[in-house]
């Protein structure tokens, strides 16, 4: 149990936009051990951005507020932490990789200083040796320390991200969150930057919330998965849990959404509908009416979340057999 | 840099050319005739022709139009003023420091209070700070200068009696013209302000700031503001081009001796050669502020500095000779 870096527990987000509330994150738990990879897969607008903003504890918060729940890192409220307190966790113990690295540098300060500027925050160093570790970080990421020196204009997306990967590894955080770091590259960058990712997250135990669209990525570096829909876990275990024994009809559909190379058939097979609005949810199972196995009690009141086996939960009636959570 | 500024200075050319030409043919084709209005009723027909001789006020426009430039960029004489026959440059220059201090006060001002209450509005969007000073703002843009004049010279001067209502001499009489031409560009520049780092305070780059763990005041200031001053340094610049020229109305009311007083009366006047030389100031003032402007966005954009500072050697080379 005291291995344990991040804890959730029935964490609740609701957004206000034009007078309607928006629920982004219902009720969701999970929980993540120390140097392990979990992966969030959803579509957008499932609340996994919203998530991992949370962690960071930088949601907007003129429309934005957490409804209900906890976020432990390391047995400790964030929810409640003293703003100075959130300050010296954000950037040093939880770091944060954006999606977008073509907007995420801030355009006016080289590169270098931005690196630097996250290693004084956290650490008493004079001005010289931060500049000189964030050299050593630019190393680290492939890039050659020359362009220290250099604003973020005049580096390509892939190089801008991996300018941001030094940036939130710079204080060798025990977290590290990465929204769809790849989703704004290119196909032949976004391996290079997972590989890097990985390797230095390896190197320093670091733990990792990724998120992504792709199932793929999950497979290849994360320990835990969990599928998100409507703000709502669906179904969360083991890679190999949700991978061989697929119970959500989500989860299903997302994988008959791959193209398979080696079966021959005629199209994929798309999920019906569309997500619904997060400001006008359905009653009982947000996924009901789009599910080809709906019945009638799927409609109604909460569908709890179901053990199927050691670590694997999921939240469809079709595994009430099980022990229900 | 140098390069830059070089050619920006050789650009002025055809533009105060295309100035003294405009200004002349305005002036020229204008009707009045310089000699009966200076002269008065009392003169007769040879005092015309004298004066018009005098000030070569005979020959055609293209003739005119030489002899003037000709005078102008090889001796730099902007000519004798008919009315008080002291020299134009003279003249200009002895009204200048009025104007700079009043508009060098003004702009001051206008910086400091717009900034500040933009950042603030910015920051506390919708909060009540926000919406009284928003509304404050679209008051003084739409204020009109001799009303709000003459406002502050009744409250002020005669009711309350603090400050003086006309006159520049001292410190305590810039106050009151100061605020008057001061309000319609603190209201612009707290407008631009305000729009300008609302949208900079959404970009990512800020939230990057934010989950490094960065201070919210050095957030604000050090990341938000920096890439929203752009569009303030516009507005700025303009501001106090406008201001240069000369307050006409403000000049008026508290009866400063300024430019823009200056230029009125020469117009009124019909003296050519103290309009054609006050024009070709402002403009020349104009386009050194323009060029101001643009050395400071270079200041503030990198991604500007480097289009003008093509093969420079880099700030690396540079410390790694210094290391040596």
């Amino acid at each position: 149990m005291d291995n344990k870096i991040l804890d959730i527990k029935n964490l609740s987000i609701t957004y206000e936009a034009d007078g309607a509330i928006v629920k982004a994150v219902n009720d969701i738990s999970f929980s993540l051990e120390k140097g392990d990879a979990l992966g969030i897969v959803g579509e957008t607008g499932a609340g996994k951005t919203t998530t991992a903003l949370a962690i960071m504890q930088l949601l907007p918060n003129i429309n934005s507020k957490i409804a209900g729940g906890e976020i432990k890192y390391e047995g400790i409220d964030v929810i409640t932490m003293s703003e100075e307190k959130k300050r010296e966790y954000r950037g040093n113990k939880i770091s944060m990789i954006f999606q977008d690295p073509m907007t995420a540098l801030n355009p006016i300060f080289t590169v270098g200083e931005q690196i630097a500027e996250v290693i004084r925050l956290h650490n008493t160093v004079t001005e010289k040796e931060a500049s000189k570790r964030a050299e050593n970080m630019l190393e680290m990421v492939g890039i050659p320390k020359n362009r220290y020196y250099d604003y973020p204009h005049q580096f390509s997306g892939g190089m801008k991200q991996r300018v941001i990967i030094a940036i939130a590894l710079a204080c060798t955080p025990s977290l590290l969150i990465a929204d769809e770091p790849t989703t704004a590259l290119d196909v032949t960058i976004q391996a290079q930057v997972l590989a890097l990712i990985e390797g230095l997250r390896k190197e320093n135990n670091t733990s990792l919330i990724l998120i992504t669209h792709d199932l793929g990525v999950i497979a290849e570096t994360c320990e835990k998965a969990a599928i998100m829909y409507a703000g709502e876990i669906v179904e969360i275990g083991t890679t190999e849990q949700i991978f061989n024994n697929t119970r959500h009809p989500y989860t299903e559909g997302l994988f008959g959404s791959i193209p398979n190379i080696n079966k021959k058939v005629h199209r994929l097979t798309p999920i019906p509908g569309l997500a619904p609005d997060p400001a006008d949810l359905p009653d009982g199972c947000k996924f009901a009416p789009r599910c080809k196995y709906k019945c009638e009690e799927c409609e109604r009141g909460n569908i709890p979340a179901f053990l199927v086996e050691e670590g694997h939960f999921v939240k469809c009636l079709r595994c009430r057999d099980n022990q229900e959570v | 840099m140098f390069k830059f500024i070089l050619k920006r200075l050789l650009m002025m050319i055809p533009v105060l050319l295309g100035v003294t030409l405009v200004v002349f043919t305005i002036m020229f084709f204008t009707p009045g005739d310089p000699a009966s209005i200076i002269l008065g009723d009392m003169a007769t027909e040879e005092d015309r022709e004298i004066f018009r001789e005098e000030h070569g006020l005979n020959g055609s426009f293209i003739e005119q139009y030489i002899s003037y430039m000709e005078r102008v960029i090889i001796h730099g004489d902007l000519g004798t003023s008919y009315t008080t026959k002291l020299s134009v440059t003279e003249e200009i220059l002895s009204r200048f420091p009025t104007t700079f201090k009043l508009a060098g006060l003004s702009i001051i001002l206008a910086c400091i209070i717009g900034i500040a209450a933009g950042i603030i509005s910015a920051t506390r969007q919708y909060s009540l700070f926000d919406r009284i000073s928003t509304m404050l703002a679209l008051i003084g843009v739409s204020l009109p200068n001799f009303w709000q004049g003459m406002m502050l010279i009744i409250v002020f001067s005669a009711w309350l009696g603090w400050l003086p209502p006309s006159g520049f001499s001292t410190p305590i009489h810039w106050i009151l013209p100061a605020i008057t031409i001061g309000t319609s560009s603190a209201a612009n520049i707290m407008r631009m302000t305000r729009s300008s780092m609302l949208e900079v305070i959404r970009q990512d780059y800020i939230r990057t700031a934010r989950a490094k763990g960065q201070i919210e005041r050095v957030v604000i200031v050090k990341h938000a503001l920096r890439n929203a001053l752009i569009p303030i340094i516009t507005v700025v610049g303009l501001n106090f081009g406008k201001l240069l020229g000369g307050a006409v109305l403000t000049e008026s009311i508290f009866s400063i001796a300024g430019i823009g007083k200056l230029m009125v009366d020469a117009i009124k006047a019909k003296n050519t050669p103290m309009v054609q030389g006050g024009v070709l100031f402002i403009a020349v003032v104009m386009c050194f502020i323009n060029l101001l402007v643009d050395i400071l966005y270079a200041y503030v954009d990198p991604a500007i500095r480097s289009q003008y500072m093509k093969g420079r050697k880099t700030k690396f080379e540079r410390r790694i000779a210094n290391e040596g």
